[in-house]
C-alpha cells in the first residue's frame, strides 16, 4: 500500500507546486503515467515478469576500478537495513565477483536512472527495496559479466564460450590465460551492452543465500568512521535550529529575539512561517540561543484536545457505522447465530519513530539558483521537487548527496519532505553560507507525523463446532493522506488503505466480515511507522483469534491453522515457528507462550513469543522463535538481524511507548519520557527461514507485526487477561 | 583557551566553559565519531572514556574534562579495544549504526574490567545505550566474545 501512497505523493507535490502549476499538472501526469502497476503482493511478487526496464544497464549499477574494486550503486536509503549489502550481493552474484572486492555507494538523485519501479519516483520505503531491484541487478551483473569476458576473448583471442569466471578472476584454461576484473575494467566498459542476458540457475549462487558474508559497513560502523547526515562539514557552514509551535497547528504571532541574539555564538535569527529558525556558529549556540527566544504562539488553528479527549471522541464514532472497507457475507446475521460472541475495544496510541540520528539536512545553494543537499535522503524524488518548490528552480538543479542514516522506521520519508524543505527554506533566508538544520531529540520526539491514535472495535463469533462464523470490526483513526491534495486519489469511498490493510484482507477463513473505517482529522501530523497499518491491524487480529480460540476451546496454534488452508505460505511459517518452539511441548515452570501470524509487505511471518512473570505479573519476554518466508533469501544474516531488530521495534513499544497530549501539547520530550527498549528488555530471538527460490521480498518491516501481539497472547495464555490497550504498562502488565 | 588531552594529543578550544564536550569533539574539533542521541544522557550514543571511565559527553562541560584523559572512538587502542570492534565485526552487530560508537565505547570499558560478564553485568554496563534497531542480541554475544579474547 506504501507504494501507491507514494506514487501520490510524488504527483501531489508536482501539482501542488503553485507558480508553476499549469505545467507541473501535465509533469504530475506524467509521472502517474509512467508508473508500473506494480503491488508487492506474494501473487506478484511470484510471478515472472520483469519488474523495471527489461534491458540491462550496467552503467548505472556497476563500477569496475582498475584497482579490482566493484563498485554497485545503490539507489535506496540503507537506514540500518542492510540493503547496500543486499543489493551488492545480487551484482556481485551475477558477476561472480570476489565478495572482497565488492563496495557500494549510494546513488545520486536522479528519477530516470534511479527511480523505485513501484514507486515513479527515487526513493526507498514499504520493505520494496529487493524485490525492485531483484532484475535489474541481476541484469547489470550478469551485463557486466558478459563484457568482461567479451573484453577477455578479444584480448586472448579465444571463444568466449571457452572463459570462465570465478571470484572475480577471468579465465581460459586451455590457454592458462587468467585476468582480474580490474585488469580488463577500463575495455569492457567500452563493450556494447548485451540486449539480453542469461541468469544464473540459484542452484549455483554461492553468495546469494551464503551466511558466511559480512556486511559493507562492518567496519566503517565499529570505528567511527562511517558518514551520516550529521556528520557533513561543509567549508564555511553554519547550525540552525528551529523553534516549532508547541501545539499543532500552531503558528509564531510575535518573537522577541533580543536575549538570543546576545548568546554566543549566534549568528541571526529569522522568523519564517514554519518557525523561528536561530543560526549560530555551532550546534550548541544554536540551542542555547532557542532557549533564549521568546515566542508568542497563535494557537487559534492548533489542536487544543488532549489524547483523553481524542479517544473518547473516537469512541463515540465507532458506536456509528464507518465507510466501508470489506464486506463479504452477512457478519450481523451470523454474529446473532453465533454458539459464542467475543466483543474487544483496542485502543493504540500515538508513537514516535524516534530513529537514533536526529533528522538533519545540509542546504547549500549553487549559483544556478538550485541547491546541494546532503541529507539521510530517503525520497530523493519528492526531496527535490519540494526543494525546488522552495527555490522556485528546476527538480534536477536540486543535487541530493545521500549518506548513511541513523534509523528511520519510515520518519525521513514524508510526502511533503518536511525537514528537507525547513532546511532549503532557512538556507534561502540565510543564503550566505552552508545551513545544517539540526533537530534535538526534543524536537523529535514532540514533533509530530506520528504513528496515528487508532480505536478498533471487535465483534466476533464461532459456531458450536468452533469455527469462525462472522467478524465485524470498526477501525477509528486519522490517515496521513488526509488533507493533501491527493486525498481524492488515495481516500477511496472514506477509506484509507493503510489503515486498514491488515484488516480488510483478513486472510483467516471468516465467511462473515464487515470491516469500516472512520477517518478522523486533527492537526497532529501523523505518519506511516514500521509496517504502517500493519502496527494495529495485525496486532488486534491475532490478539482476537486467541480470545476466538479460548472461546472455541482449541489450541492457538490448531485454531489458527485451520483457518489458513488457503494460505500455504502464511501456514508454512506458522508451522516452521510452532515446531521450532516446540509448540507441542510443555513449557518449564513459570513459562508461558504465545503465537501470532501476519502477511505484510509480500513476506510471510510468525511469532511464539515466551514469557515470565514477576512476583507483580509484569512481563518479561524471555524468547522470540521467528519464521519467514519472504521468498529467496539473499543475505540470510541480514534477514535474521531484520527479524531480531523487528521483533525487538514491535515488541520495545508495545512494553512503553505511547506518545500523549495533555491541552494540545505533547507530554513526552526525550528518551526519559519516551522509554525506548534497552538490552535489559530485549529476548532471546531465533530465526528460521523458508527455503525458497521465489522473488525475493522485504524483511524490513514484516518482523514488527506479529512480535507484540505474540507477547499479548502468551500474556492471555498466563493470565487469562487480554491486553486491549497498548501500551502494556497502562494496564500493569510492565 | 580551555587545554584539553584528546586520544593522547593536546588540543586548544576557545569555546564558552560550559559547552558540552560532545559538541567541542563534533563542532570545534570535526571529530565526528561521537555521537548525538539525546542530549541529556539518556541514551549513550555520545559515551566517551575520561579516565578510562565511560561517560556521556553530551552533559560533560568541557571545563570539567581539562585535565583529564579523553578518549573518543577514533583513538581506542589496546587489547580491550581490539577485542570489543574484532567481536563487533565478526558478528555484524551494526545496522543503522549511529549508536554503535557508544556501544562499543562502554563495552570497551566493560571487558576491560571484567573479563568473564554475566548477563545481569553486561544489562548493567550496556542499559545506558540505546539501539533504536535493537542489536542488543549481538551487543550481548559480541561483548562475550570480547571477554573471550581478553581471558585467552
Amino acid at each position: 500500500m506504501l507504494h501507491n501512497l507514494i506514487k501520490q505523493a510524488a504527483a501531489d507535490i508536482a501539482v501542488a507546486a503553485p507558480s508553476r502549476r499549469s505545467v507541473l499538472m501535465g509533469g504530475g501526469a506524467l509521472v502517474l503515467g509512467a508508473m508500473l502497476p506494480i503491488r508487492v503482493r506474494a501473487e506478484d511478487a511470484a510471478g515472472p515478469k520483469i519488474v523495471g526496464p527489461t534491458d540491462p544497464r550496467p552503467h548505472a549499477f556497476v563500477r569496475i576500478a582498475a584497482d579490482n574494486t566493484v563498485t554497485v550503486l545503490v539507489k535506496h536509503l540503507d537506514k540500518g537495513q542492510g540493503i547496500m549489502t543486499g543489493l551488492a550481493t545480487i551484482v556481485a552474484e551475477e558477476l561472480d565477483a570476489d565478495w572482497a572486492q565488492m563496495r557500494g555507494e549510494f546513488a545520486p538523485a536522479n528519477g530516470e536512472l534511479y527511480a523505485n519501479h513501484m514507486f515513479g519516483i527515487q526513493g526507498t520505503g514499504g520493505s520494496t527495496a529487493v524485490t525492485n531491484s531483484w532484475d535489474e541487478l541481476r541484469m547489470a551483473g550478469a551485463a557486466a559479466r558478459a563484457m568482461l569476458v567479451a573484453t577477455a576473448a578479444q584480448r586472448w583471442s579465444v571463444p568466449a564460450a571457452e572463459i570462465t569466471v570465478e571470484k572475480g578472476v577471468v579465465k581460459h584454461a586451455k590457454s592458462a590465460k587468467s585476468a582480474t576484473f580490474g585488469e580488463l575494467a577500463e575495455d569492457a566498459a567500452k563493450q556494447p551492452v548485451p540486449a539480453k542476458v542469461t541468469y544464473k540457475d540459484p542452484a549455483s549462487y554461492s553468495l546469494i543465500g551464503n551466511t558466511a558474508l559480512h556486511r559493507l559497513d562492518h567496519i566503517s560502523k565499529t570505528n567511527g568512521t562511517a558518514q551520516f547526515a550529521l556528520d557533513v562539514r561543509r567549508p564555511g557552514q553554519v547550525t540552525a535550529v528551529l523553534a516549532r509551535s508547541p501545539r499543532f497547528g500552531g503558528t509564531v504571532k510575535s518573537v522577541d529575539d533580543k536575549a538570543a541574539r546576545q548568546v554566543a555564538g549566534v549568528i541571526d535569527v529569522i522568523t519564517l512561517p514554519i518557525g523561528v529558525a536561530v543560526i549560530a556558529k555551532n550546534t550548541w549556540a544554536a540551542m542555547q540561543g532557542r532557549q533564549a527566544l521568546t515566542v508568542e504562539w497563535d494557537d487559534s488553528k492548533a489542536e487544543k484536545r488532549g489524547t483523553e479527549q481524542m479517544i473518547a471522541d473516537y469512541r463515540a464514532l465507532a458506536d456509528k457505522p464507518g465507510a466501508k472497507a470489506a464486506a463479504k457475507g452477512d457478519a450481523a446475521k451470523a454474529l446473532a447465530g453465533a454458539a459464542k460472541v467475543v466483543e474487544a475495544e483496542f485502543v493504540f496510541p500515538y508513537l514516535a519513530h524516534a530513529p537514533m540520528e536526529p533528522l538533519n539536512a545540509t542546504a547549500q545553494l549553487t549559483q544556478d539558483g538550485g541547491c546541494e543537499i546532503w541529507a539521510g535522503s530517503q525520497f530523493q524524488g519528492v526531496e527535490q521537487k519540494v526543494a525546488a518548490g522552495v527555490l522556485g528552480c528546476k527538480p534536477e538543479q536540486v543535487k541530493i548527496n545521500t549518506l548513511w542514516a541513523g534509523g528511520s522506521f519510515g520518519r525521513r520519508a514524508t510526502p511533503d519532505g518536511d525537514y528537507i524543505a525547513e532546511a532549503v527554506t532557512i538556507a534561502k533566508a540565510y543564503p550566505k553560507a552552508p545551513v545544517h538544520l539540526v533537530w534535538t531529540r526534543e524536537d523529535d520526539i514532540q514533533g509530530g507525523r506520528y504513528r496515528p491514535l487508532f480505536l478498533h472495535r471487535i465483534k466476533a463469533g464461532v459456531d458450536a463446532s468452533g469455527k469462525i462464523v462472522g467478524w465485524d470490526q470498526r477501525i477509528v483513526g486519522q490517515s496521513f493522506m488526509a488533507g493533501t491534495l491527493f486525498e481524492p486519489f488515495m481516500v477511496k469511498d472514506g477509506v484509507d488503505s493503510t489503515a486498514v490493510e491488515g484488516a480488510s484482507d483478513m486472510a483467516y477463513t471468516v465467511p462473515n466480515l464487515a470491516v469500516d473505517y472512520h477517518l478522523t482529522k486533527s492537526p497532529v501530523t501523523t505518519l506511516w511507522w514500521r509496517s504502517v497499518g500493519h502496527t494495529h491491524t495485525a496486532y488486534a487480529k491475532e490478539v482476537m483469534i486467541d480470545q476466538l480460540a479460548k472461546a472455541a476451546g482449541k489450541d492457538p496454534v490448531a485454531f489458527r491453522a485451520d483457518m489458513l488452508q488457503d494460505h500455504p505460505r502464511l501456514l508454512g511459517v506458522l508451522k516452521l515457528a510452532a515446531e521450532k518452539a516446540e509448540w507441542s511441548k510443555p513449557l518449564p515452570q513459570g513459562r508461558f507462550r504465545g503465537v501470532a501470524v501476519h502477511e505484510s509487505f509480500g513476506s510471510f511471518v510468525a511469532h511464539v513469543a515466551e514469557i515470565s512473570l514477576n512476583e507483580r505479573q509484569q512481563i518479561k519476554v524471555e524468547r522470540v522463535v521467528v519464521a519467514i518466508d519472504c521468498g529467496q533469501v539473499i543475505n540470510p544474516d541480514v534477514v535474521k538481524a531484520q527479524m531480531e531488530g523487528g521483533t525487538g521495534w514491535g515488541i520495545g513499544h508495545a512494553l512503553r511507548d505511547q506518545i500523549t497530549l495533555t491541552d494540545g501539547v505533547v507530554d513526552q520530550t526525550n528518551f526519559d519520557s519516551y522509554e525506548p527498549m534497552r538490552m535489559s528488555d530485549m529476548p532471546v530471538v531465533e530465526v528460521h527461514m523458508v527455503p525458497s527460490t521465489l522473488r525475493p521480498t522485504g524483511v524490513g518491516e514484516p518482523g514488527v507485526p506479529g512480535a507484540a501481539p505474540a507477547v499479548a497472547n502468551a500474556y492471555f495464555s498466563a493470565t487469562g487477561k487480554a491486553l486491549h490497550v497498548l501500551p502494556f504498562a497502562g494496564a500493569g502488565a510492565v | 583557551m580551555i587545554r584539553l588531552n584528546i586520544n593522547g594529543q593536546e588540543r586548544e578550544v576557545d569555546v564558552p566553559a560550559d559547552m558540552p564536550l560532545l559538541w567541542v569533539l563534533r563542532d570545534e574539533l570535526n571529530m565526528t565519531g561521537t555521537k548525538f542521541g539525546c542530549g541529556i544522557a539518556q541514551c549513550g550514543a555520545c559515551t566517551v572514556h575520561i579516565d578510562g571511565t565511560p561517560t556521556r559527553s553530551c552533559v560533560t562541560p568541557v571545563e570539567a574534562a581539562a585535565g583529564t584523559a579523553i578518549t573518543t572512538i577514533e583513538g581506542v587502542q589496546g587489547k580491550a579495544a581490539q577485542a570489543v570492534q574484532a567481536a563487533w565485526q565478526k558478528m555484524d552487530v551494526v545496522q543503522c549504526g549511529y549508536c554503535q560508537s557508544g556501544q562499543i565505547m562502554s563495552a570497551i570499558a566493560l571487558v576491560a574490567e571484567n573479563q568473564n560478564p554475566s548477563d545481569e553485568d553486561i544489562d548493567a554496563a550496556m542499559d545506558g545505550n540505546v539501539c533504536r534497531c535493537a542489536t542488543y542480541q549481538r551487543i550481548r554475544a559480541a561483548v562475550k566474545d570480547a571477554a573471550k579474547t581478553m581471558r585467552a
